[in-house]
């Protein structure tokens, strides 16, 4: 199962992933300080302080170690909780780069033993959003564009509107393919 | 805005996509791109503007047609962040799995 990415508004980044364990489990997970810690963090990145007071209007702190030492931290206020199916946050980074606090809706759907999780970050400002996008790439992260036909046919446009042959027709490893195409 | 901002920005409207979808079988004037779509024709050159300015796509010299084709290496500097951003994510769910796997073994119910 794999992680999908989508920006169905230009504030907005939507997540969904799919666990094989009950929605109680998964809620736990994202809930639960000793187990956050187990899972939580990008690339390079993990989680070495956590607290939640879970209740609505508690607040939390994450507080994260990078691959370099680096100390980053990251706090907010339980907004809405209704176990095991939705948890809504804020969030604010100590040295965040983009203004505003970030609102973080997690959905979970349980369907025959298995979960979706569906994330929904709002920012404050699509400048916050697309500073947030940049991250990897400014990090030095990534091998990329291997995966772009698949990208654009499952996460950008949608299955109904492009069909994988078509997508690889137009657009296939060899970025002059299209412009060759277009000459007379 | 940045190009990447514009980009970004483009792709975020489902007409805009579907136009980009429709281009991607090959280039269309505006007219033809209008059709579909059940819009008017200045509507739709909106959109063509955005998409335009996004460098999504190009309009040909033809002074009456002047025909939209997509510009498949802009789509795919956008497509690119997204593809970073998931990767930087992906251990972590992958973690998580892990997690739950060893939680469910665990679990009497």
């Amino acid at each position: 199962m794999s992680l999908s990415v989508t920006t169905p508004t230009d504030r907005e980044i939507v997540l969904t992933r799919t666990f094989i364990a009950p929605g109680r489990l998964v809620f736990d997970a994202y809930t639960k300080p000793e187990l956050l810690t187990r899972w939580y963090g990008a690339r390079g990145w993990k989680l070495v302080g956590c607290d939640i007071d879970l209740r609505e209007g508690g607040r939390y702190r994450f507080e994260s170690l990078g691959p370099h030492g680096q100390t980053m931290v990251q706090t907010g206020t339980v907004r809405h909780i209704q176990a095991p199916l939705r948890l809504v946050l804020t969030e604010v980074f100590d040295d965040q780069s983009y203004s505003g606090e970030t609102l973080i809706t997690h959905e979970f759907s349980e369907h025959s033993g298995r979960t979706t999780v569906t994330t929904t970050i709002r920012y404050a400002t699509p400048e916050g959003r697309d500073a947030v996008l940049r991250y990897p790439m400014a990090r030095g992260v990534g091998e990329s564009g291997d995966r772009l036909v698949e990208l654009l046919s499952h996460l950008m446009l949608g299955d109904t509107l492009l069909s994988d042959t078509l997508l690889s027709d137009t657009l296939a490893s060899d970025p002059l393919a299209s412009d060759r195409k277009a000459l007379p | 805005m940045g190009v990447l901002d514009s980009t970004f920005h483009a792709l975020a409207d489902p007409t805009r996509r579907a136009i980009l979808a429709r281009l991607a079988t090959g280039e269309a004037s505006v007219t033809e791109l209008a059709a579909p779509f059940q819009m008017s024709q200045p509507a739709v050159s909106k959109h063509l503007k955005v998409l335009e300015k996004a460098g999504l796509i190009s309009r040909g010299r033809d002074a009456q047609r002047r025909p939209c084709r997509l510009e498949a290496r802009s789509l795919r500097n956008a497509t690119v962040w997204l593809a970073d951003f998931r990767l930087y994510w992906e251990e972590s769910y992958q973690r998580l799995d892990a997690l739950l796997d060893s939680l469910r073994k665990d679990d009497p119910s």
